[in-house]
Parts: C-alpha cells; structure tokens; sequence
C-alpha cells in the first residue's frame, strides 16, 4: 500500500498546526473526512484540502512533502508509525510524541522534540533553539526516546531533559544541557558558551574538550570506564554516528556544583 | 541390564534423572580475559550443589570482545536454583562480594527470561548517591563509581523457568587415572556447548550420591553401589574390573541444553576408548519417579 502522502500545494497563508496528521489520528478516517481535517491556526483556519494534496492509502506510513518554516508541530503526538517530511518544518516537530519515527529531511525550529517521551526524531539539517525542551511554564524536558540533528542545532538544547539520548552532530549554541535533570545529550563539533549550565545530573557527552566551561564545573580526571565504550557503541549500532565518540578514557568534568553536582561532561581527549 | 557397546565401551541402558530448575546468565567483562575471568571464577566459587550452597554456578563459555556489550573480554556466567528467591539471593550477594568487587569488571543480562532479576538495581546503593542510572537502546543500566573507576551493571537480567539442572554422565574405568582422563575429556566437550554448565570443581564429581542415609537428617550420602572399595560388601552396580567411577553433572538453560551437552560427552569418551578412559558409562536416576527429566543413554549415542 502507498504511503499517505501530503503534497503542499503552495506555500501557507498561516502558521498550520500538523498535529492532526499522525497515523493513529489519522486511522478509520476515509478521505473526504481527512481532506476536511483543520490544520491552520487563523480565524477562519484552513482544511487539509486547502493546503494539501492528498494521495496513497498507508496511514501507519505518512509523508508530508513540502517545506516551510510554517509547518508546525508535524508528528506531534505521535505514537507509532513513521511521518518523513521531505523540507523543512516549523516550531514543535515532534512535540509530545511517544513513539514511532518522524524523520524531517530539511531543517526544523524551535522546540523540536520538546516534551517528546519516545520513538526516533531524526533532522537533516538544523534544529533551532530549545531541541526537547520544555514549553515556557512546563516542568520536564524530553523523558525518552531519540533526538537526532545531523545538523547544527540552537541554543539550550535539551533544556531540561529528563530522560533519553539527544545527537547533535555539527555543533549547537550556547548553553546546551542547559537545567538538565537526567539523560544523555551528544554533541559533536564545537560547543557553544556554558555547555552543562545548571545541570543537576545527566550526561553531556563531547567529542572534544569543552572550553567556555561554566567555573562551578570540576575537572574530574582521565577514569578508564566501560560506559563510554558501551556507548559509543550504542551511538554506532542506532547509526547515529559511524565512528566511537569518546573512546576508551574520556575526560570527565562533574558539576554543575551550582546546583546538586550529580552531572558530568565526558569528552574525548586528545582534540 | 542391557548394555550396548560403542568403540568398545559398554553403555548402559539407563538414563539421567534431571529436574526443572530456574536459571539466569548474565555476561562479566574486564579489561582481559584473565580479569573476566577471575571475576567469574570467584562469583561461582562454592556453588557446586543447591543441596548446599544455595545455587549451582558456573562459567557457560568465554565471550570474544566482538560479541560483548562493551568490547571488552567476557564470559557468560549462567546460575541455577530450585526457587526464584533463591536465585535472587544468591545473585546478588555473589555479584555484590565477587563482581562488584573484582577490578575494571562490568556485567549483562544474557538471558531473555520470563521475569526480570535484579543485577544493577540491588548494587546501586553502594553509590551512596553518587550511582548513576542510565536508560538507552531499550536497556536501563546503573553505574556506581569505585576506587578503579566506574563499575557498570545492567539493571536487571532475565529468569527462565524452564532450566533444567542434574543431567549426569557416570565414567566408570579400571583406574583413577583413566576416569579421570575420560572425565577430562568429557568436560572439555561439554564446555564447547552452550548453554550448559558443569558446577563441580572443574566440572567432576568424585562423591557420588543417593537420596537420604542411614542417619537421621542426611539428605544424601555416598552412592555405595558405585564406590569400587565397597564391591564385595553392597549390592554393588561394579564389576570386577572397575576401580573408579567419576560423575559429570549437567545443568542446562533448557532440556536440550543439556541432551546435547550429555551427547557431546558421550561422544567424546566413546571415541577416546576402553583402553585409555572409561571401560563403561553409564548413569544416574533415583528409579524416574523423582525427576521431569529423563536423557536415556541409548538416545544420545553417536
């Protein structure tokens, strides 16, 4: 059967809220029904049909193909199957979702991830600022799952995470792990101003030496530990990098000291 | 009693009696082989018999580093027990005293099971705070910081049910010497198969034994019929040219486990002949009526 397809037929006239389109949402409608389906955010919001073309028949395979910065929250909610969106997205891709695979081949913005609690979120291109973080007045960041930005990615990535692993592969901004509570962020590339700011505890794994370090981190020495190696080899088998991160004895910083100290900054040595 | 011969081996026609047990393995990694190792060896150090050392425990098989969790040098260590909280005692006091403490040592579940047991989870407080809970790819791992570095533990490995543990081969030669070179032999097979255990010291039992004694309270004592020095004075299951039987008792991750372990076995005595390592092999049951499991010699011959 033929992926559920979207074709954008123009650009938006309004910011489109793409939440609707996930495959259990999606599943039982007939076609009349989906092509009725509210996706815009104005007064008068647009329908499916307005924005988009609608072919193929597999709601558990959705493609949305198009791209503008005004396509958000695609996938959000998602909890199995696979989206893939062949441009670029808006704010809040895969907000809240809990499983399933979205795969966005552009670049996504702000807030991509937030929230979300498990499945594979996997961008091409860049992610703007506060990747997996917390919407302003929530409590909790991402607590599962993987986050992936082939690209670079904003400032405050992972903001407040809680739980589940976030790649970062060409840099990001300023402040990454900013608050984190828990989980795993990797990033590799350069690393902006006071990665870690802030953590409680959690793990910011580098595939250099962090400069910019916020004073209330302390270096804690060169420990020979399984860890790193049974997690680069974790990072290898989900293909999210091709080559070990932190090989066999990473350098490790603990901290933030400015709040509990139970985090770490492990980075390879020697670069 | 029938007997069949193979290479000029007498084989009973008898079988083992082996019952259901619970098991779980998990894997140990270190920096070497020799380290992996030694961890193991000391976890599953006095665990010979659940009659009493609570479980019965052994190093299945050496895991290369291309198929451990960490790439590092392993073995799979698999431990049996009657009961589900017997194994959850023992597990975790022997990885806490023998794994935990053995230097640059990490541990994994290897065993998909029906229930989870705790590793990692029953360690962690020896963190102070400091343990650290990791959750990825599906697993959830503790790391607990030590004076060598970090010790890494999964949370939790799995329990099957469908163990099978007391599948036995009895070597019965014209001397110690040569029992003791079948029984090599035998062990060696048997440790090229997976899934299976040998629990006694080096995989061998000299001491025999049948259910219950002549003193109150003995739940087992020496199985005369096969002591050679008590021949002439028991209704003795020896004939006149054996001078000493040595036992290899099996357990198993599963009944097959242990038919093709006691295959493996058979076969490698057979084929080292009379001459040199058993005149006869045969083995041993409590009548049938005891245990689930019961591996006829005749079936497993090559």
């Amino acid at each position: 059967m033929k992926a559920l397809t979207f074709s954008l037929l123009a650009e938006p006239e309004e910011r489109l809220d793409l939440s609707g389109l996930t495959p259990a949402s999606l599943a039982g409608l007939t076609e009349i029904q989906i092509a009725k389906l509210h996706v815009g955010t104005s007064r008068k919001p647009a329908l499916v049909g307005d924005v988009f073309k609608v072919t193929g028949k597999d709601v558990n395979s959705l493609i949305v193909e198009g791209s503008s910065p005004w396509l958000d929250r695609v996938g959000a909610g998602l909890n199995g199957g696979t989206i893939r969106v062949t441009g670029n997205v808006g704010s809040q891709a895969g907000r809240k979702m809990s499983g399933g695979t979205l795969l966005v081949e552009g670049s996504a913005g702000d807030h991509a991830g937030s929230g979300m609690a498990g499945g594979r979120l996997e961008i091409k291109g860049n992610a703007g600022d506060y990747a997996s973080g917390p919407l302003a007045g929530e409590m909790t960041g991402m607590e599962g799952g993987v986050l992936i930005v082939r690209g670079k990615a904003g400032h405050y990535a992972g903001d407040r995470l809680r739980r589940g692993t976030i790649a970062v592969l060409k840099g990001c901004g300023d402040y990454a792990g900013y608050r984190m509570v828990a989980g795993t962020i990797v990033v590799t590339g350069r690393v902006g101003a006071m990665p870690g700011f802030l953590m409680k505890r959690g793990s910011l794994l580098l595939d250099r030496r962090p400069e910019n370090l916020v004073p209330t981190f302390m270096p804690c020495g060169e420990p020979d530990i399984a860890f790193s190696r049974l997690f680069d080899r974790f990072l290898i088998r989900e293909k999210i990098l091709d080559k070990p991160l932190l090989g066999q004895k990473p350098g490790k910083y603990g901290g933030d000291n400015a709040v509990l100290g139970k985090g770490e900054i492990l980075f390879r040595r020697g670069r | 009693m029938q007997q069949l011969t193979r290479n000029g081996v007498l084989i009973d026609d008898t079988f083992a009696e082996a019952f259901g047990m619970r098991a779980t393995a998990i894997i140990i990694t270190a920096p070497t082989l020799k380290w992996a190792r030694q961890a193991a060896i000391t976890m599953t150090g006095f665990a010979t018999s659940v009659i009493g050392c609570g479980c019965e425990a052994a190093i299945d098989m050496d895991v290369p580093e291309t198929k451990t969790p960490d790439g590092r040098p392993g073995c799979r260590v698999m431990i049996f027990a009657m009961g589900t909280d017997d194994l959850q005692k023992q597990l975790k006091t022997r990885l806490g005293q023998c794994v935990l403490t053995s230097p640059g040592s990490a541990c994994f579940a290897d065993l998909e099971g029906s229930a989870p047991l705790d590793l990692g989870n029953a360690l962690r407080y020896f963190g102070d705070g400091w343990q650290i809970s990791k959750k990825f790819g599906g697993r959830h791992y503790w790391r607990v910081p030590v004076m060598d570095g970090e010790f890494l533990c999964e949370a939790t490995t799995g329990l099957t049910k469908n163990a099978v543990g007391g599948g036995n081969l009895l070597f019965l030669a014209a001397d110690n010497a040569k029992a003791l070179h079948a029984a090599e032999r035998a062990v060696a097979a048997i440790e090229k198969e997976p899934g299976a255990i040998m629990p006694f010291p080096g995989g061998v039992v000299r001491s025999g034994s049948k259910v219950g004694g002549k003193y109150k309270g003995m739940m087992a004592s020496t199985n005369d019929a096969f002591a050679p020095t008590l021949r002439g004075v028991v209704n003795s299951a020896l004939t006149p040219d054996i001078n000493a039987v040595l036992e290899i008792v099996i357990d198993g991750e599963t009944s097959d486990a242990v038919a093709a372990a006691m295959r493996a076995g058979l076969k490698a005595v057979i084929d080292l002949g009379p001459k040199k390592g058993a005149l006869r092999i045969s083995a041993g049951n409590y009548g049938g009526k005891l245990g689930k499991f019961h591996y006829h010699l005749k079936d497993l011959l090559p």
